[in-house]
């Protein structure tokens, strides 16, 4: 086998090839022999790189330097400054090279820069199957240090001093939630973690206990002390199978150093968790839902008061706290509550992990510190919108959020300001939305969800989600009058009054802000019906357009209903009444000349 | 049952191995293994690493799992620290790279820079599926 130095590969798909990438490889090749260099850079031709509409489309490896849209008086170009003289040419680089960069580090990407890792500290830096590897970096110290040197009362007051809140959603102050159960006076209590997570798009929890499972239960055993539990559930979905996994593995070897179990740090401090699983059902995030299905009942949500802290698991006083929280508790015992509270706002302290998906280039998981914008997040560690496309909404709390818009981008993030934008921090789901999202799309997604994991143990909610989810679907088809806008918004504000639990009284804040910040697009459904995004299909109109059609037969191979009709060379029409509007000819079609309106 | 002491002695004995500074004495090798890292297809990644590290008998290498790194999109990530060397986070991986990030990095000491990160204008080029899909 001969050694090249450098390989060209250049895109030999269809798309390139009609742009003419078979010229470019000739180009490439008769350049190099003319310089000498046949021998040692090889030309390769490709398959497709699916970014046709860039193409042509070539690659220089080892530098694995992306070129886009190259042309034929390019190559010498190409040949001369980089496979001559090892320059990149930063001209044809996809995307207006300014800067040009070999990163070794994940470290230094941008995508790292303003992120600070606290609960996420552990996370893709340490092995969650070895136990001697969380206890490397001051693992089970904040232990040792709560059971050997503070009373409960210190855990309590540091906690409230690190101003710490819930980062499950409901934001409430985790020192207070431990002190009401640290005061009443009972034998008998328990920690619970609810590992429950079910926002579609969120997987901050799933993440922290695959990657750093004992922080969890290091700080569990914490909070067992802090309020005098002996016991800790895990409620942990079903769905996760690797997260239990890794909890079960780390949950024998604490056992097995005596980090759970019999008089720990021989202190006489009894501490052990067991895991419980859930399954599936969305409602059980709810405590009290939560609760019940622990104890073996239907996983249905109870009226509070009383609060678990006062009387929960088993009627005993019970504190349920979310996976992240109990991440940021070791390092808060560790690193003092000065040093917790001074990252963050005056209220909201600390960090938050975000699940970034939607329409935006880093899908993935950030922390960052609160405070942070919205636009520092979406834009700097998200990397914008992918495609040009622009920025309509981000969605944030899941289906008990609200979607926040272009204007309120350069708001901090902090549990109350995005309460007062209509939304709500949640469990840290955020879906980005470009252009091409129908917003009543979007709040029938949400509405469809929440009618489908309904309890069914309130009216409000049983019933009230499945009228609204009718009347949004009234208003996609196209045939939902004004005065049903009015009723939904009336609809949906007596849900969010009348029902029982945080699943019904939040389930109508999808369509709450949707009608608030885009009324305009529902307005466009029910008055001209169109669906201004494309989305709707039964507001779409697919035809072709007469000027721009080349009358080349493709669509009429494409349709699988056999709506269009016409001849080679002369009109082709599509017929609305057999469309299905699956868009398959709109693919098919080389030159653009279908479209959807 | 551990005692405080045998806690903190495995600690010092543990740190060597985590230690993600350019001090450390030994090389690690971290695979991704969180469900976003096993589904791109971190698990022949990581059985590769270990068979090619057993095949040419490197000593004093540890091949660990590890969870989400955070940038779910660019799994399979395989990260390697070497004893006076920064870092090296190798992206979109599979079991043939992995194998050469083996041979070549591990065992050679030479980077193998076609599987790091390319950043134009901020973003990875190499990773031209992303903007696109």
């Amino acid at each position: 086998m001969e050694f090249y130095r450098s390989q060209v590969l250049v895109c030999g798909g269809t798309g390139c090839t009609s742009s003419g990438s078979n010229d470019i490889c000739a180009a490439l090749k008769s350049e190099l022999a003319a310089k000498g260099l046949d021998k040692e850079v090889e030309v390769v031709k490709t398959g497709c790189f699916g970014l046709c509409e860039l193409g042509p489309i070539v690659i220089v490896y080892p530098e694995g330097a992306f070129y886009s849209q190259v042309k034929v008086e390019d190559v010498t170009e190409l040949v001369e400054e980089h496979l001559l003289k090892g320059r990149i040419v930063k001209r044809l680089v996809y995307h207006d090279a300014i800067e040009d960069d070999k990163i070794k580090s994940l470290n230094k990407v941008g995508f790292y820069a303003k992120q600070e890792r606290i609960a996420l500290k552990n996370c893709g830096v340490i092995d969650p199957e070895n136990i001697d590897e969380y206890l490397a970096f001051d693992g089970y110290k904040a232990l040792e240090k709560a059971l050997t040197q503070m009373t409960p009362l210190d855990v309590i007051n540091e906690m409230k001093k690190s101003g710490l809140r819930g980062r499950g959603g409901g934001g409430f102050p985790t020192g207070l939630k431990w002190e009401f159960a640290y005061k009443q006076n009972n034998p008998q209590k328990y920690i619970i973690c609810n590992a429950d997570e079910g926002d579609p798009g969120a997987f901050m929890d799933r993440s922290v206990l695959e990657g750093d499972p004992h922080s969890v239960l290091e700080a569990m055993a914490i909070g067992g002390y802090a309020i005098g539990a002996n016991m800790g559930f895990i409620y942990v979905r079903a769905e996760y199978p690797i997260a239990v996994k890794r909890l079960e593995v780390a949950i024998d070897q604490a056992r097995e150093y005596g980090l759970l179990g019999k008089n720990i740090f021989e202190t006489g401090f009894d501490f052990d968790v067991e895991i419980r699983l859930g399954a599936g059902a969305f409602v059980c995030g709810e405590e009290t839902a939560l609760i019940h299905s622990i104890e073996g009942h239907r996983g249905m949500p109870t009226p509070k008061p009383p609060f678990p802290a006062v009387s929960g698991l088993w009627g005993k006083p019970t504190v349920i706290n979310n996976v992240e929280t109990y991440a940021n508790i070791p390092q808060i015992i560790n690193k003092g509550a000065d040093w917790f509270a001074s990252i963050g706002t005056e209220k909201s302290k600390g960090t938050k992990v975000f699940a970034l998906g939607g329409k935006i280039t880093n899908t993935g998981l950030v922390e960052i510190p609160m405070g942070t914008t919205l636009r520092e997040v979406i834009y700097e560690m998200g990397g914008g919108i992918p495609n040009n496309k622009k920025f309509k909404a981000v969605q944030t709390g899941g289906p008990s959020g609200g979607c926040i818009t272009a204007e309120s981008l350069d708001t901090p993030i902090e549990y109350d300001t995005l309460v007062a934008l209509g939304s709500m921090m949640g469990s840290g789901g955020m879906i980005v939305m470009d252009e091409d999202n129908c917003m009543v799309d979007v709040a029938r997604f949400f509405l469809d969800f929440t009618r489908e994991e309904s309890c069914g143990k309130c009216t409000p909610c049983r019933v009230g989600t499945k009228r609204m989810l009718e009347m949004l679907e009234k208003i996609t088809e196209g045939k939902a009058t004004l005065e049903d806008l009015d009723k939904l918004e009336k609809l949906a504000l007596s849900i969010k009054t009348s029902a029982l639990c945080g699943l019904g009284q939040t389930a109508p804040n999808p369509v709450l802000s949707t009608l608030k910040y885009f009324r305009d697009e529902y307005e466009a459904h029910v008055v001209d019906k169109k669906c201004p995004s494309g989305v709707c299909k039964a507001l779409l109109q697919y035809t072709i357009v007469d000027d721009v059609c080349k009358k080349c037969g493709l669509c009429v191979k494409a349709c699988p209903v056999g709506a269009i009709s016409g001849k080679v060379k002369e009109q082709f029409i599509i017929d609305q009444d057999k469309c299905v509007k699956c868009g398959a000819c709109m693919e098919k079609c080389p030159f653009k000349a279908i479209v959807k309106k | 049952m551990k005692s405080l002491a045998e806690l903190e002695a495995i600690r010092k004995k543990t740190i060597d191995n985590v230690n993600q500074r350019t001090d450390r004495t030994t090389t690690r090798i971290v695979v991704g293994m969180a469900t976003c890292g096993i589904a791109a297809g971190a698990r022949p990644v990581l059985l590769a690493i270990l068979d090619e590290v057993k095949k040419l008998g490197l000593g004093d290498v540890s091949v660990v799992q590890t969870g989400c790194i955070g940038v779910c999109r660019l799994e399979p990530i395989v990260e390697v620290i070497r004893p006076g060397e920064e870092k090296v986070t190798y992206i979109k991986m599979d079991a043939e790279k992995a194998k050469k990030v083996v041979d070549e990095h591990v065992a050679g000491g030479k980077v193998c820079d076609e599987y790091v990160m390319h950043i134009v204008d901020g973003h990875v080029v190499n990773d031209y599926t992303v903007k696109h899909d």
